[in-house]
């Protein structure tokens, strides 16, 4: 396996579901620890895109993918160990889902399904998945209580304590911030500035800004196209390589 | 501000009516069963007794008790469910975890549903034919108990995938997300959160099989039989037993000169045995209800 400088490489990636085409052609790498921020409207395809990076586009009836991607320099499709694969990266869905299991649980859930059996180990590990999702000192005291009890805020935080939980080297967020207030999205954007040093994240959002405040590079998507990938403040100047860009972020669209 | 309408005062009579209908179709339904209950245990009374229960029929069935009949429904309940609650448990699982929609899984879907309404005397020659003639298993115990199997198999399927669907699917991404295998998923969060509804399906599944007198009159059940009293392994699997639908059956119409309490202490018995385990269904859905952790 030849490490190159990219985490994930995609190459003519199209998607169709029921004969509908929701990504086009789409080529795009992601280096290695950098902030990749993909923006674009609704039913632009960003959701499906990760989808594919971690293979849960599998279990989706009525659709068909071509085109090929490389995690860490490994064809995703040939993979046989499709846990190992996910275990590579932290998916954390736009709407939080606390499993019905205490908090604890829900955390120490993906390190025992890959085999974690020592209880120091786990427990120092929850703590630190706790702690970098900003939730420790507010559940501490009731690590027994059910996930699904939390409030919809602490659940977010909740599912990136998951995601973080199996040491994943890349970490994905789809529009995490959609249902939590601005504050928690404030403390959440400052644990991931603190942690791009150490990790991929790719960043879906609806929000231009929050895109603008945290990627190093940024890639726009429209109806399935990729537009435009490039550095952030290129996306964001007044002269992007594509004009629908500068619209998009513009707000003159979308 | 608050004066009433025309409009409003149609709106109330309306309300109103709707009320008194709806509440009299509801007494309609409990009015029937308890009354039919309340006849029932008016005319058995004389005849109720813990000896009745024990004691094999006497003197042409005229006389003595029901215990070879209720010891045979015990075992074709027992049995059956022995045999169907794994297959059918498993199957829902594989139906409603592994698969993903296409041709073939609807088509199987269909077949499960149609297959539960099939009629009982359909799964008795059906029986007939693949148990006691084709597997050699002759008239017996087990045979009959297999065909009571095949019966409640499909509606086993049927109400424990709507158990497991009861289950949010974001549950299940988010464990596959985090490398789970399907497995893992279904062994710690679906099944966990749905094991409630599945046995509530399976205990309803009791009542129907120990009620079915068809099935198992073609497959395993004689008019009579005497066994040791008070021995619960007095029937063989692979012998001919008792129930007491079929001896319900017996008493009323095939015999003269029943007395009268006989055939109705049989009928209480039989509606107390449905009855008690209806009742273990509801204790076991508001013990999941209870528990609810969404």
């Amino acid at each position: 396996m030849v490490t190159s400088s990219n985490m994930i490489e995609i190459r003519g990636l199209s998607v169709r579901f029921a004969g509908h085409e929701v990504l086009k052609s789409v080529n795009l790498d992601v280096r290695r620890n950098e902030v990749l921020g993909i923006i674009g409207p609704a039913q632009s395809g960003k959701t499906t895109l990760l989808k594919v990076v971690n293979r849960t586009i599998d279990d989706t009836p009525d659709v068909s993918v071509t085109g090929s991607v490389h995690v860490d320099g490994a064809d995703i499709w040939k993979l046989k160990d499709l846990p190992a694969l996910r275990r590579k990266i932290g998916m954390v869905a736009p709407l939080p889902v606390g499993l019905p299991l205490s908090i604890f649980d829900n955390v120490a859930f993906a390190p025992r399904m890959a085999g974690l059996r020592d209880r120091h180990e786990i427990e120092a590990r929850v703590e630190r998945c706790l702690r970098k999702a900003a939730l420790w000192e507010e559940v501490k005291d009731r690590l027994d209580s059910l996930g699904t009890r939390l409030s919809g805020g602490q659940q977010q935080r909740l599912t990136i304590a998951r995601a973080l939980s199996h040491d994943p080297e890349i970490l994905c967020l789809d529009e995490f911030s959609i249902a939590i207030d601005p504050v928690t999205t404030m403390r959440i954007e400052d644990v991931l500035k603190e942690m791009r040093s150490q990790i991929t994240i790719i960043l879906v959002t609806n929000l231009v800004q929050q895109a603008r405040r945290l990627a190093d590079r940024t890639a726009f998507l429209l109806n399935g196209e990729l537009v435009e990938v490039g550095s952030t403040e290129e996306i964001f100047s007044e002269t992007p390589a594509d004009q629908r860009t500068f619209q998009y972020v513009r707000g003159i669209f979308g | 501000m608050f004066q009433a309408t025309r409009f409003s005062r149609r709106k109330r009579r309306y309300e109103l009516l709707a009320r008194a209908v709806l509440f009299l179709m509801t007494l309609l339904i409990v009015a029937p069963l308890v009354l039919i209950v309340g006849y029932l245990v008016y005319q058995a009374w004389p005849i109720l007794s813990l000896d009745f229960l024990l004691t094999n029929p006497r003197n042409g069935m005229r006389a003595g008790g029901i215990w070879s009949p209720l010891l045979g429904t015990i075992y074709l309940v027992v049995i059956s469910l022995l045999v169907a609650t794994p297959i059918g448990v498993l199957a829902a699982i594989f139906l409603n975890e592994y698969t993903r929609e296409n041709w073939l899984t609807r088509v199987i879907n269909m077949a499960v549903l149609n297959l539960a309404g099939v009629p009982s005397i359909v799964h008795a020659l059906f029986g007939l034919g693949a148990f006691v003639l084709f597997a050699g298993l002759g008239k017996s115990v087990l045979a009959a108990s297999l065909t009571l199997a095949v019966m409640t198999l499909p509606v086993i399927i049927a109400s424990t995938k709507e158990a497991l669907a009861a289950v949010p699917v974001p549950f299940r991404e988010a464990c596959w997300n985090v490398g789970a295998t399907r497995w893992q998923t279904i062994w710690h969060v679906v099944l966990p959160n749905s094991v409630g509804g599945i046995l509530t399906g399976v205990i309803l599944q009791v009542s129907r099989a120990a009620g079915e007198t068809a099935p198992i009159m073609f497959t395993g059940v004689v008019f009579y039989k005497a066994i040791k009293e008070g021995d619960p392994f007095a029937y063989s699997l692979f012998g001919q037993c008792m129930a007491l639908s079929m001896h319900l059956f017996t008493i009323s119409t095939q015999v003269p000169g029943v007395p009268k309490a006989l055939p109705y202490g049989t009928a209480v018995v039989l509606l107390g045995v449905v009855l008690a385990v209806n009742a273990l269904a509801i204790l076991v859905r508001l013990r999941l209800r209870s528990r609810r952790k969404w």
